[in-house]
């Protein structure tokens, strides 16, 4: 497993191969990356997203072995950035490994469903005519009770 | 203990971490205690229910005791991935 909390942007293509290089047991890798989203209005400049330093790799760790424990996987990546980001860039991204598709698949979606509401981090969106901290969904905390 | 705020309940406070002595038995009454204070403390603890607590870093809540905690973190729902 690894967890990494970074500033700095991440090539995403070289964690995949590096990810997916890990071990033949495994023949299923999926990976999710999120995206720093346009406005509707196409307004945004900056997506500035703050952290907890320490309880934020605390509670990545705890979701990434939770998943671990509910399914049977080889590995599992999670990187996410805090900081000043723009429109287009990558903010995330979660890898799973598994001898078997639905495992990876399944414990990507566990992973992204409890990091969105239970790994603290907040996203502000500043446009040139102001700034917002962006709310917290209701189907966000929804989602959680599926699993 | 050391106090923290994040988003806009440190915004609204206007600072990010602070050094308080106390005798709260409850995150409750330390919310109480801080509301008392001053006005920001008040507008950013209005209502409750829109806000989180950490204990020592772990998700915790408003009734939980604040007994050996040496951490504790008041920020608005978490908006990650």
């Amino acid at each position: 497993m690894r967890i990494v909390v970074q500033e700095q942007p991440f090539d995403l293509g070289a964690e995949a191969n590096a990810f997916a290089a890990g071990d033949d047991a495994n023949g299923a890798i999926v990976t999710f990356t999120g995206v720093v989203r346009d406005l509707a209005s196409g307004d945004l400049d900056v997506m500035e997203i703050e952290h907890y330093p320490g309880m934020t790799e605390r509670a990545l760790t705890k979701i990434a072995q939770e998943a671990q424990e509910r399914w049977s996987l080889g590995d599992v990546l999670v990187i996410h950035r805090h900081g000043r980001l723009a429109p287009g860039d990558r903010i995330m991204m979660v890898a799973t490994a598994a001898r078997h598709r639905k495992d990876a698949f399944e414990a990507a979606e566990y992973l992204m469903d409890y990091l969105k509401s239970r790994a603290p981090f907040w996203k502000k969106e500043i446009t040139s005519s102001g700034a917002e901290w962006v709310d917290a969904k209701d189907e966000d905390e929804d989602a959680l009770t599926r699993w | 203990m050391d106090v923290l705020y994040f988003a806009w309940v440190r915004e609204r406070i206007g600072l990010p971490k602070e050094r308080i002595e106390t005798e709260a038995a409850t995150v409750s009454d330390l919310v109480a205690e801080l509301s008392a204070r001053e006005d920001r403390y008040a507008a950013a603890f209005e209502d409750l229910s829109a806000l989180r607590v950490a204990l020592d870093q772990e998700l915790s809540d408003f009734d939980a005791p604040l007994a050996g905690v040496r951490e504790v973190a008041f920020f608005p729902p978490m908006t990650g991935g």
